[in-house]
């Protein structure tokens, strides 16, 4: 590991630290407005975003369509560039590192995504996909494939005999395990999990935000929960942050948040609910 | 005489090998005038052919391939081709889960409503404009002259569910059939189209029947639910008893596992049901959801799957019953248990 | 750990069936096409075993013969066994066709699929010197390095390659947009992984798929092309058998001995449908296995 890092790492407080994120898109300007050198004002999907998050714990992000969740998300392993703003895993910001240094760093931020069949290689065996991610790494244990992988797949509740098959044999749920094993491989200290359960069944998500606590419980893991589903942040998540269009609106502990929201959008956002108990109807029939 | 009858509907898909994988098997469902009745189930279930199969819109290349369906009292499935364009314009409509795909991008919302006008209900140019218009202000769109000429992609999704309405029930339908009408949109939204259909069927009289993978959704707008699981129903009855005594062990598993904002701060583990729901090509013999259940014993490999009355108004496909003395819900959720 | 394993059994079964029952579950059209393209293929490459005569043995007392036992295609003016002649040009054909298809293949493909994958300058560059060779009409183009070349293999083995490749490129270019945007290839960059691996490891074999499809339809415009320069006299040079000279051949025959021109036509009709119903049926195939 290189000096730089090494003096940076003042002992931090927070896991990782998110300060005035900026994520802007296209100026877009037209024929016209670049001859009459008009002035547009580029869309701003981060603005402004700081949060904190430590170790070990479950931070929810909620939030529509629109609200750049996907893009803050994105902008936190630099999958897009952010424009402004820094994002610090331990106190070292990721923006100003390249090469092995930024490697390292997105090795301890590791991203499940929302699609569980996009999500995998179709042309490799999940052991292969597994296998890899700690070779590329070097991580301890890699040398041997069959105990790595096979110490992976029981991290995930899967058994062996997934090592051989393709993703397209596989269900949803199992496909979701594997992109979490995956992530796994790498020893990662933070799982960004983006709308990692929005599209699978309702059995088969509860199976998984349990798999999410025993993570936290077992390895320390922390968990960036990204949902458009409040009550799916309530289940696994100790606190929440609240965005629309681009900034967050609220932040809180679940607990503080959801019986007491201050924030107009956060309100509407709960009271919009639909409680699964029609006692609790929102319409009189 | 209900106003819709589902007995022993049978849809079957061609499988590799020259199988025939059965996606629903065997389902009984009635809805009555006026009522809005929920099909609730995950992947597979067979919940959306059922809808589908209705108005005899199964994708190829499945195929309904025993059962009766009558509308009425009449044979949905004996009609010939222009009694069932009449009877798919006049009698029932549907709304689809892609806001955005259901309309055509290259026509104006307005048009689109016109169009089903001019066609279904043979008004002039100028009549259907006018309704049209009336239409776009009762589903709730602001400013609906000019949102008539908005093309789909100008629109929310929100506002391109609501012109999916208008045209549904345009020709006022007695039946509407809605295919996971809200899972496309934001919360917000949602509850608004909701409220929407809600407003209609008071005001219409409209009968529902209402697809969603989503309990609090069909807790909101239905009166009665049918529970699918691997191409049955295994359990149906009003919504507030199926929530608070379910009597089916999956109905059970399916309700414990939906979340709950009244989780936020007390984050414990759920009993989650373990394994996923069953594939087309899973052939499970007796009781489709012994594998997974709890409660299963011996003989649930050898049972047919039948829905048995257990209640003033409830059926459950379950033999075994294993809370007929437990009792509500209520107080198994109080103590949630810790796998 | 903290629960049993939650999904221990419940793995779809895997496919795992022998070799015989997975042909056996190809759709009837791949089996048709493999069949015919197989036997021709086959008969192709044993054509020095079974042809009954050289490719340019001299029968001298049958002159113009009709098809019979002795010479199952019949003899041309020369005395040539007209079977033997197809069987050796067949050869000669398919061997051309896949050596000037699926030579500069990967390298049309990498080079398509690195100009997706980047974008920016690399990208303009191929794509519009690929637009620039779309830009011509694929036989014009063949037909002029041919005209500079002079006449014989050469001007194809040159020509062909050189139109196709813009071709190939815009299809694996087109495909690595795609495929780029997918979360599996994100996820190599999430895991640290370099970009060579992403493009080579995991990029090209998903984008590979669509190319290869579409090399089969490619295969045979090749061997017909060659089958039509060789009948103008512009690519394999008499006297060796080459099934569009064999067709020129014969053409001055057609009312008074048919069977020069027409049955090795027939051979190479055959050969087109048999690649042709292959490529549909892997195309469909590949619809069935991209994604669930």
């Amino acid at each position: 590991m290189s000096d730089v890092l090494t003096e940076e790492t003042k002992s931090a407080a927070h896991l990782l630290e998110v300060e005035s994120l900026v994520k802007e898109f296209g100026l877009r300007r037209g024929l016209a407005e670049r001859i009459a050198r008009k002035q547009v004002a580029p869309h701003r999907a981060v603005d402004d975003v700081s949060f904190t998050l430590d170790r070990g714990e479950i931070l929810g992000i909620a939030g529509g369509s629109g609200s750049g969740k996907t893009t803050l998300a994105r902008c936190l392993i630099r999958l897009i560039e952010p424009d402004g703003g820094a994002v610090r895993v331990d106190g070292i910001d990721i923006r100003a590192h390249k090469g092995a240094e930024l490697r390292e760093l997105r090795r301890r931020m590791q991203m499940v995504f929302q699609d569980p069949y996009a999500s995998l290689n179709p042309r490799m065996t999940i052991g292969a996909a597994l296998h890899e991610a700690g070779k590329v790494h070097n991580r301890p244990g890699s040398e041997n494939e069959q105990a790595f992988v096979s110490r992976l797949l029981g991290l995930v509740q899967l058994t062996d005999r997934i090592a051989p098959r393709k993703p397209r044999e596989l269900s949803g749920g199992q496909r979701q395990r594997v992109s979490i094993a995956r992530a796994l491989a790498v020893d990662p200290e933070l799982i960004i999990a983006d709308e990692a359960v929005s599209a699978l069944d309702v059995s088969v998500q509860a199976q998984l935000l349990n798999l999410f606590l025993d993570l936290r419980e077992e390895l320390g893991v922390a968990v960036l929960f990204i949902s458009h589903q409040l009550a799916v942040i309530a289940e696994v998540a100790d606190r929440i942050a609240v965005m629309q269009k681009g900034r967050i609106v609220e932040t809180g502990t679940t607990q503080d948040v959801f019986a007491h929201p201050k924030d107009e959008y956060t309100q509407a956002l709960l009271r919009a609910h639909p409680h699964p108990d029609p006692r609790m109807r929102f319409v009189a029939n | 005489m209900s106003l819709l009858e589902i007995e022993s509907l049978r849809i079957e898909f061609p499988g590799e090998d020259e199988e025939r994988l059965v996606a629903v098997k065997g389902v009984d469902l009635a809805v009555e005038q006026g009522e809005v009745v929920g099909l609730v189930g995950e992947s597979g279930s067979g919940k959306s052919l059922t809808c589908r199969a209705v108005m005899r819109m199964v994708p190829e290349p499945g195929a309904i391939s025993a059962g009766s369906i009558r509308f009425d009292g009449e044979d949905v499935l004996s009609l010939g081709t222009s009694e069932l364009r009449d009877f798919r314009a006049h009698s029932v409509g549907m709304i689809y889960q892609n806001p955005f795909g259901s309309l055509n991008p290259t026509m104006r919302a307005g048009a689109q409503i016109a169009e089903t006008l001019k066609v279904n209900r043979g008004l002039s140019n100028k009549a259907a404009k006018v309704e049209s218009v009336a239409l776009l202000d009762r589903v709730g769109i602001e400013d609906p002259e000019r949102r008539y000429r908005a093309y789909p992609h100008e629109l929310s999704g929100g506002m391109c569910q609501r012109v999916m309405i208008a045209i549904a029930t345009a020709s006022s339908p007695r039946l509407m059939l809605a295919d996971e009408p809200t899972t496309a949109l934001d919360v917000t939204t949602q509850a608004q189209i909701l409220k929407l259909l809600a407003k209609m069927r008071a005001e219409e009289g409209m009968a529902m029947l209402l697809v969603s993978h989503d309990f609090g959704v069909i807790a909101q707008a239905c009166d009665r639910v049918a529970v699918m699981y691997g191409g049955h129903i295994v359990e149906t009855g009003p919504v507030e008893t199926i929530y608070h005594e379910p009597e089916h062990p999956y109905t059970r598993a399916l309700l414990n596992s939906v979340p709950e904002l009244d989780s936020a701060g007390n984050v414990q583990r759920r009993a989650a049901l373990a394994g996923h729901p069953p594939e087309l090509s899973d052939f499970i013999p007796g009781c489709v959801f012994a594998p997974r259940c709890e409660h299963a014993k011996q003989d649930c490999a050898g049972i047919e799957m039948k829905l048995e009355k257990v209640g003033a108004d409830q059926e459950s496909a379950c033999p075994v019953r294993p809370y007929a003395e437990a009792g509500a819900r209520s107080a198994e959720r109080a103590a949630r248990v810790e796998a | 750990m903290s629960a049993a394993t939650v999904d221990a059994g419940t793995v779809a079964p895997a496919r795992r069936r022998g070799i015989l029952r997975r042909v056996k579950r190809w759709p009837m059209t791949v089996k048709v096409g493999a069949g015919i393209f197989g036997v021709l293929a086959l008969a192709a490459i044993l054509a020095p075993l079974i042809a009954p005569y050289g490719p340019n043995e001299i029968d001298p007392f049958s002159l113009l013969a009709s098809p019979s036992g002795q010479h199952l295609f019949g003899t041309d003016d020369t005395g040539r066994d007209v079977f033997s002649r197809t069987l050796y040009a067949l050869r000669l054909d398919i061997l051309l066709a896949l050596l000037v298809t699926y030579v500069p293949l990967p390298f049309a493909v990498i080079v398509g699929a690195l100009a997706g994958y980047f974008g920016g300058w690399a990208d303009t560059i191929v794509s519009r010197l690929a637009d620039v060779f779309i830009a011509f009409p694929f036989i014009v183009l063949v037909i002029a390095v041919v005209a500079i070349v002079g006449p014989g293999v050469e001007g194809f083995l040159i020509g062909v390659p050189l139109a196709a490749w813009a071709l190939y490129a815009r299809l694996a270019r087109a495909e690595m947009l795609v495929v780029r945007e997918q979360p599996y290839m994100l996820a190599t960059t999430a895991l640290g992984y370099s970009k060579w691996r992403a493009i080579f490891k995991h990029g090209l074999p998903n984008v590979a798929r669509p190319c290869f499809v579409y090399s089969t339809i490619d295969l045979i415009g090749n061997l017909i092309l060659l089958a039509g320069l060789s009948y103008l006299g512009f690519g394999v040079q008499p006297p060796t058998a080459e099934l569009g000279g064999i067709i020129a051949d014969g053409q001055g025959y057609l009312l008074t001995a048919w069977w020069i021109a027409t049955l090795p036509g027939l051979v190479l009709v055959l050969f087109g449908v048999g690649v042709g119903l292959i490529g549909e049926g892997i195309s469909d195939r590949g619809l069935e296995r991209g994604g669930r």
